[in-house]
């Protein structure tokens, strides 16, 4: 009989600091979901994971840094790219990956992103976005859409939402895709695809928030938000950024968007200070830490 | 014979239901027995309908559960991913 005598163990399990295990995410919440895309694509993207640097900023999806068993650096609310930048420059050497929600990414941290994406700093930014801030009890966020309620917005949002692909864009990330939690092969693909990419991507993942958006606005719980992505998600690769604003009422228009090629920020600067300096100029690779 | 087997760690689950409601080949369904949070788990309804995909294990958003390919008797290069 072919039965097993090692029954594997949970390929997911190897990333993850299991003293911390059971999470603390809500029952229906896709930020795990992710976590197995982002660990899946770990595996094939066949990094060296003692290069593999990630950085957190606040939040639900901000914990992410805390139960990944990587070099990981759970950072101030608001500044992920910051650290992430600083840890990128210090040692060019690291891939560092930027693990966030969209209120610490859009709201807060929102100029940290598109300053990154204008230099094409080499960073993979994952963003979770369950519409809200969730952490601190469902509070209007940058991406809430227009007429959802909140916390904050008892009488429905009236501020129209970031279109986070093609702010992506328009600051030069030079890597841009939309996933739901719904499309897990895809996403880990797409995440795969950013690890080997060079330059700044940007992956937007939809997810659910049953506790803190779906109940308030009457929409069930994490596995109704899945079947509604199921429904109406269309694929679109290479969509033009300018036709996939997020609308809750209309489709939800996930792919990958751009996949493009500019300049790296160390490629550029050792380009202009080798011009200018000549043999003066010592390259940051050869004297970073290792 | 089953290509493929699943397993749960009932202690983990929370009961979202995402793995039975996207098993392609339905395998899956929730017990109506509690875990020890009050969570209903999944259990195996037709384990020799399972194909191994893992993608419960892609789904699950607290590592509870996954599955893997059963290697063919002779054929160990099938399940690369076994080891390490």
């Amino acid at each position: 009989m072919a039965e097993l005598e090692v029954i594997p163990e949970n390929p997911v399990e190897q990333f993850l600091r299991m003293e911390r295990i059971p999470h603390i995410w809500c029952a229906g919440c896709g930020i795990g979901t992710s976590v197995n895309c982002f660990a899946r694509a770990l595996i094939e993207s066949k990094v060296d994971l003692d290069k593999v640097a990630i950085v957190s900023g606040i939040g639900c999806t901000g914990r992410v840094a805390g139960y990944l068993k990587l070099d990981s650096f759970h950072t101030t609310h608001g500044r992920a790219i910051p650290f992430a930048t600083g840890l990128k420059l210090a040692n060019p050497k690291l891939k560092v990956i930027v693990y966030s929600g969209d209120g610490d990414l859009f709201a807060i941290g929102g100029n940290h992103f598109i300053h990154a994406a204008r230099r094409n700093l080499d960073l993979v930014i994952i963003c979770v976005n369950n519409l809200i801030y969730a952490m601190t009890g469902g509070q209007v966020a940058p991406t809430t859409p227009i007429s959802a309620l909140s916390s904050t917005t008892p009488y429905g949002c009236y501020e129209p939402p970031f279109n986070l692909p093609q702010l992506a864009e328009a600051a030069g990330a030079t890597y841009v895709a939309r996933w739901t939690t719904f499309h897990v092969r895809q996403l880990a693909r797409s995440m795969k695809e950013a690890l080997n990419k060079e330059g700044f991507s940007f992956i937007e993942i939809i997810s659910p928030c049953p506790t803190l958006y779906q109940r308030r606005n009457r929409m069930g719980d994490g596995l109704d938000a899945m079947k509604f992505y199921k429904q109406r998600s269309k694929i679109r690769n290479g969509a033009p950024t300018s036709e996939v604003a997020f609308d809750i009422n209309s489709d939800i228009i996930v792919g990958k968007f751009v996949d493009r090629t500019r300049p790296t920020l160390l490629g550029t600067m050792h380009h202009q200070l080798r011009e200018r300096l000549g043999e003066k100029y010592a390259c940051v690779e050869e004297v970073a830490c290792h | 014979m089953a290509k493929g087997s699943v397993s749960i760690i009932v202690e983990r689950c929370k009961g979202c239901g995402f793995c039975v409601e996207f098993c392609p080949t339905k395998v899956l369904a929730l017990s109506s027995a509690f875990n020890s949070k009050g969570y209903h788990p999944p259990y195996v309804v037709a384990p020799e309908k399972c194909s191994g995909c893992d993608l419960c294990g892609m789904y699950c958003p607290d590592f509870a559960i996954y599955g893997w390919k059963i290697p063919s008797n002779g054929k160990p290069g099938e399940d690369s991913e076994d080891e390490e």
